[in-house]
């Protein structure tokens, strides 16, 4: 377990040296993408249309963010992650494309992504469920925002972010998945969970 | 006078149950990062108590789910504004929605609309306790909605008895997995019937964290499923480690002779709830939380 502090853009090589149960701290651009945002990008990629924001390098954050306006200036009150599977469909297409090389969210992500990650040198990073006073600390201001019409939750939140953490690396660019470890622990462990409650 | 205290005393309750978490909790998740042994699962509980001092201090939704609204009311007969009780939650919900914030969380399920005042056809929800007496107790528990998708009933086979419920529940906790964002609080009702049961178990989830039952024998089948839960690895978060479950809450009912029902709720770590009492004449207390 290392601490790492990675810059934006972020290299292949800055992701390449991480392993599964690092953690990351990100300073520099991150953009929100949920299902919408994602389906659009892709589409946008192949249509040849140039995104509102330069991906490259950058971390993509799954979230649907709680946004106010004052004045002139968008303010971010809570940004806890949202649930990465449901990106599942899209993430692979999504880092081959863009060359994004961290995602962040809660609770993993498939075969799918992981291979890709291995493929383009991209990492999946573990942000604290539900901790989202922690997350908007770190976000110094929005940037910009893009693609309002797809509805707050779902429009692409462009942030400035000091030490954006801690990121638990859940899956490298080895393959090596963090959940699905877990999750075959778990099963190792189910009878002596049993023996434990008497049966 | 009384009804605009009262709708006042509601919203405080709203915005310290969002804003911060009961001492119970927030003192078993320290207690859990003492003996926790994985270092990734020590880095997700230091996040989870940094993330609760940051939304304590700054008062602000200690998570962007501030859930569906819930309250357990508990009302004296002789209580003056009896009959003006719904109303009065309702209107301090919409007030909470915008003051707070919460997030706007009522969604129609049939026509595809939100309200964005978080109110709606039966939310929020009552769940009423009518005694003898003059006074009003009234709990808010916000309830997150990733917790509330792993909740499930069992009908069991009466044969399959307490061996069965204790399968159901430790199968249940390990199909969640990371879902529910653990460390959780599990609540367990065993008999009544369908509804019945689910509805002890999501009420076990109000008992402070440490509190055992009454009865010895469910005091034990706590405790026993409780050490059994933490032995499966999942962890915080999911990320593997020995902190899965904070406690574990369970109550029973009678049963059919036929049938053997359970009902097994889930919080999150953010267990978030609220709780004051309110005299017909109007004064004041709370008890879940320090107010100054």
């Amino acid at each position: 377990m290392v601490t790492y502090e990675l810059s934006t853009p972020i290299s292949e090589e800055d992701v390449r040296k991480l392993r599964v149960n690092d953690v990351v701290y990100i300073s520099g651009t991150i953009f929100t993408a949920r299902d919408e945002a994602h389906e659009r990008a892709l589409d946008w990629f192949n249509s040849n249309k140039t995104l509102p924001i330069d991906p490259t390098g950058l971390a993509v954050f799954h979230c649907g963010p709680i946004v106010r306006k004052v004045k002139d200036e968008w303010e971010l009150v809570a940004a806890g992650p949202t649930t990465s599977t449901r990106m599942e469909m899209y993430e692979d297409k999504f880092i081959e494309a863009f060359k994004i090389r961290v995602i962040i969210g809660k609770g993993g992500m498939g075969a799918k992504t992981a291979r890709a990650m291995k493929r383009v040198g991209a990492i999946y990073g573990a942000f604290t469920g539900g901790a989202a006073v922690l997350a908007a600390k770190a976000v110094r201001r929005i940037i910009d925002v893009a693609w309002l019409d797809l509805g707050m939750p779902e429009a692409l939140w462009i942030m400035e972010v000091e030490r954006f953490g801690p990121l638990i690396v859940a899956i490298d660019s080895n393959g090596a998945n963090l959940f699905e470890e877990v999750k075959a622990g778990v099963d190792r462990s189910r009878e002596q969970v049993y023996k434990l409650a008497g049966l | 006078m009384l009804a605009s205290n009262l709708e006042a005393t509601i919203v405080e309750l709203l915005r310290l149950a969002v804003t911060d978490l009961p001492r119970d909790v927030s003192k078993g998740l320290e207690q859990a990062l003492q003996k926790e042994n994985n270092p990734t699962a020590k880095n997700q509980l230091n996040a989870i108590l940094d993330n609760i001092n940051l939304a304590r201090q700054n008062s602000i939704p200690m998570c962007q789910d501030t859930g569906i609204q819930i309250f357990y009311v508990t009302v004296g007969s002789k209580f003056p504004l009896l009959h003006e009780i719904p109303h009065i939650i309702e209107k301090a919900v919409r007030r909470g929605t915008r003051e707070i914030p919460l997030r706007p969380n009522t969604v129609n399920p049939v026509l595809h609309m939100n309200p964005n005042d978080n109110t709606g056809l039966h939310i929020p929800w009552i769940n009423w306790k009518i005694i003898r007496g003059t006074d009003l107790q009234i709990t808010a528990f916000p309830k997150g909605g990733g917790s509330e998708n792993v909740c499930k009933l069992a009908m069991l086979t009466p044969g399959k008895g307490i061996r069965g419920v204790k399968r159901f529940v430790i199968d249940a906790v390990i199909e969640a997995g990371a879902k529910p964002c653990p460390p959780t609080i599990i609540g367990i009702g065993i008999g009544g019937g369908a509804d019945i049961c689910m509805k002890l178990a999501k009420e076990q989830l109000l008992r402070p964290v440490g509190q055992r039952h009454p009865n010895q024998k469910v005091a034990k089948l706590e405790e026993e499923l409780l050490e059994a839960i933490n032995a499966t690895g999942i962890g915080p978060m999911g990320l593997g480690g020995d902190t899965t479950c904070l406690d574990v809450h369970i109550d029973f009912a009678m049963r059919h002779p036929a049938s053997l029902p359970v009902g097994f709720a889930v919080q999150c770590w953010a267990a978030r709830r609220a709780t004051a009492t309110i005299t017909k004449k109007g004064k004041i207390e709370f008890t879940s939380h320090k107010v100054e």
